[in-house]
């Protein structure tokens, strides 16, 4: 099956010994966007994380189990964390761009790999800020500081900066949660615009977000996946009676 | 903003327009088989229906998806509400469409009881309301929906003038002919329940397009 994208198969994580996650299967094909809805502490954040290893940098956490990027164990022995991360681009909560112009944001991680060439430069900035939306809106101040963007703008040129190095995975941790409506729903139409060309997947604590802009929803509680399906399943007949009791705001 | 919702909706939209234009030629296509005797397109009326339900069925679980999955609100809620409304209105009429095409068959074999002329003038009074109806929807048409609610009365002193007809000139003076009487006086019937369902779905349009109320209220349609 060359369309699937992501296979995570048993997969176990924990602080310390506190297990976060566990004996999570699933598999994501390509151009697909998958919401991620849960409530606090259920995980998966941490399971996001672990889709680019950036759990790593945490100290005293293991993993057991596999995950599968492109048929490749993201976790195996001879594995460049880089290069997943290189792959799989995040984009978090809250806006966090560098102290640097609008044109640097994005040229970054063009820059610490190495690429020199001006021109090359120029046309992936501009592209990635097209493709997040943005170019318009900033085209005439790249050389401005970022910190000048509202919040949402700022938002968007973090996932612009996620473009430019050509991942092909893009992880989002509740990207729209600190956003006013109208920047959330730029948001929601660009992930619609951007899942032709990456596999996105969203956490998310807005379920209705998670319903208007996934392909696949799934539902983490206490650590374990309870419900992984169509969107238009999990939000309109759910199999399992605690997923229909948090969808329906029943829970607890 | 273009929004991806606004082509779900589009979808939706143009789904009803595909089931309403085969109600519609259900309806030309059962009256006329009346009129011709002709029993495949009697049959073929009664077949097709099947269609409609098909759409009627897709429609609904369109709409329960868009319902749950967009949480539309104002104008958008509206145009969902009455599509799922619509889609009702619609599958009914194909359903009358049925009704007279069974009623056509029940005649083919018998002789005419009289020269057809008010049934197919209310067939034609009725596609037009349900067509105007369907127009006003897509085009949010007020002046429109409005224009078909007015027509209901015309529609009505069709059907009483040819019971009257049936009643009076034909059962009350030869009981052997009530059998056709009957089917013909049901076939108007039908025909004047479907101009019904066009006034309902036109209720309906005006509703979603500015959120005024005339159904039951008459006199909200004058302001």
């Amino acid at each position: 099956m060359d369309r699937l994208k992501i296979c995570v198969e048993d997969f176990n994580f924990y602080y310390g010994n506190v297990q976060a996650l566990k004996n999570i299967s699933m598999n994501v094909y390509k151009n697909s966007v998958v919401g991620i809805i849960g409530p606090s502490g259920c995980g998966k954040s941490t399971f996001l994380r672990s889709l680019n290893r950036m759990n790593d940098v945490i100290n005293n956490v293991r993993v057991e189990g596999n995950v599968f990027i492109d048929g490749k164990n993201i976790f195996g022995s001879n594995v460049d964390v880089v290069d997943v991360r290189k792959k799989v681009g995040m984009v978090f909560q809250k806006s966090n761009p560098f102290p640097k112009t609008i044109f640097e944001n994005v040229a970054y991680g063009l820059r610490i790999n190495g690429i020199k060439d001006k021109k090359y430069i120029a046309s992936k900035v501009e592209r990635s800020l097209m493709d997040a939306a943005l170019w318009d809106e900033v085209k005439d101040r790249l050389n401005e500081s970022a910190f000048a963007l509202s919040g949402g703008q700022q938002q968007r040129l973090c996932i612009a900066r996620a473009l430019a190095v050509e991942p092909d995975i893009l992880l989002m941790d509740e990207p729209a949660s600190a956003l006013d409506p109208t920047s959330t729903a730029k948001i929601e139409e660009l992930i619609q615009e951007l899942k032709s060309n990456y596999t996105i997947l969203i956490v998310t604590h807005n379920m209705q977000q998670a319903a208007r802009i996934s392909d696949m929803t799934a539902f983490f509680m206490l650590g374990e996946l309870i419900e992984f399906d169509q969107t238009g399943t999990i939000f309109t007949r759910p199999k399992k009676k605690i997923t229909e009791d948090y969808i329906t705001g029943r829970f607890g | 903003m273009q929004r991806h919702f606004d082509d779900e909706l589009q979808k939706l939209k143009n789904n009803l327009l595909s089931m309403a234009a085969l109600a519609e030629t259900a309806i030309h296509n059962a009256v006329r088989s009346l009129e011709k005797k002709d029993r495949n397109m009697a049959e073929e009326v009664i077949k097709n229906d099947a269609h409609i339900d098909n759409f009627e069925n897709i429609i609904e679980a369109a709409c329960v998806s868009l319902l749950a999955l967009r949480q539309p609100m104002a104008q958008d809620l509206r145009f969902i509400t009455t599509a799922m409304k619509m889609n009702m209105e619609i599958e009914a009429i194909g359903d009358l469409a049925v009704n007279i095409a069974q009623r056509s068959l029940s005649l083919v074999d018998k002789p005419m009881l009289k020269p057809l002329i008010d049934i197919p003038k209310l067939s034609v009074i009725a596609q037009k309301m349900v067509k105007d109806a369907i127009d006003a929807f897509v085009n949010k048409d007020e002046a429109l929906a409005k224009n078909v609610i007015l027509q209901d009365p015309q529609a009505n002193a069709i059907r009483t003038s040819v019971y009257n007809e049936l009643i009076y000139d034909h059962i009350a003076k030869d009981g052997t002919c009530a059998d056709r009487a009957i089917a013909l006086m049901l076939i108007t019937r039908d025909l004047e329940r479907i101009a019904d369902r066009a006034v309902s779905i036109s209720e309906d349009v005006i509703y979603m397009i500015g959120a005024k109320i005339v159904k039951h209220h008459p006199e909200n349609l004058e302001q």
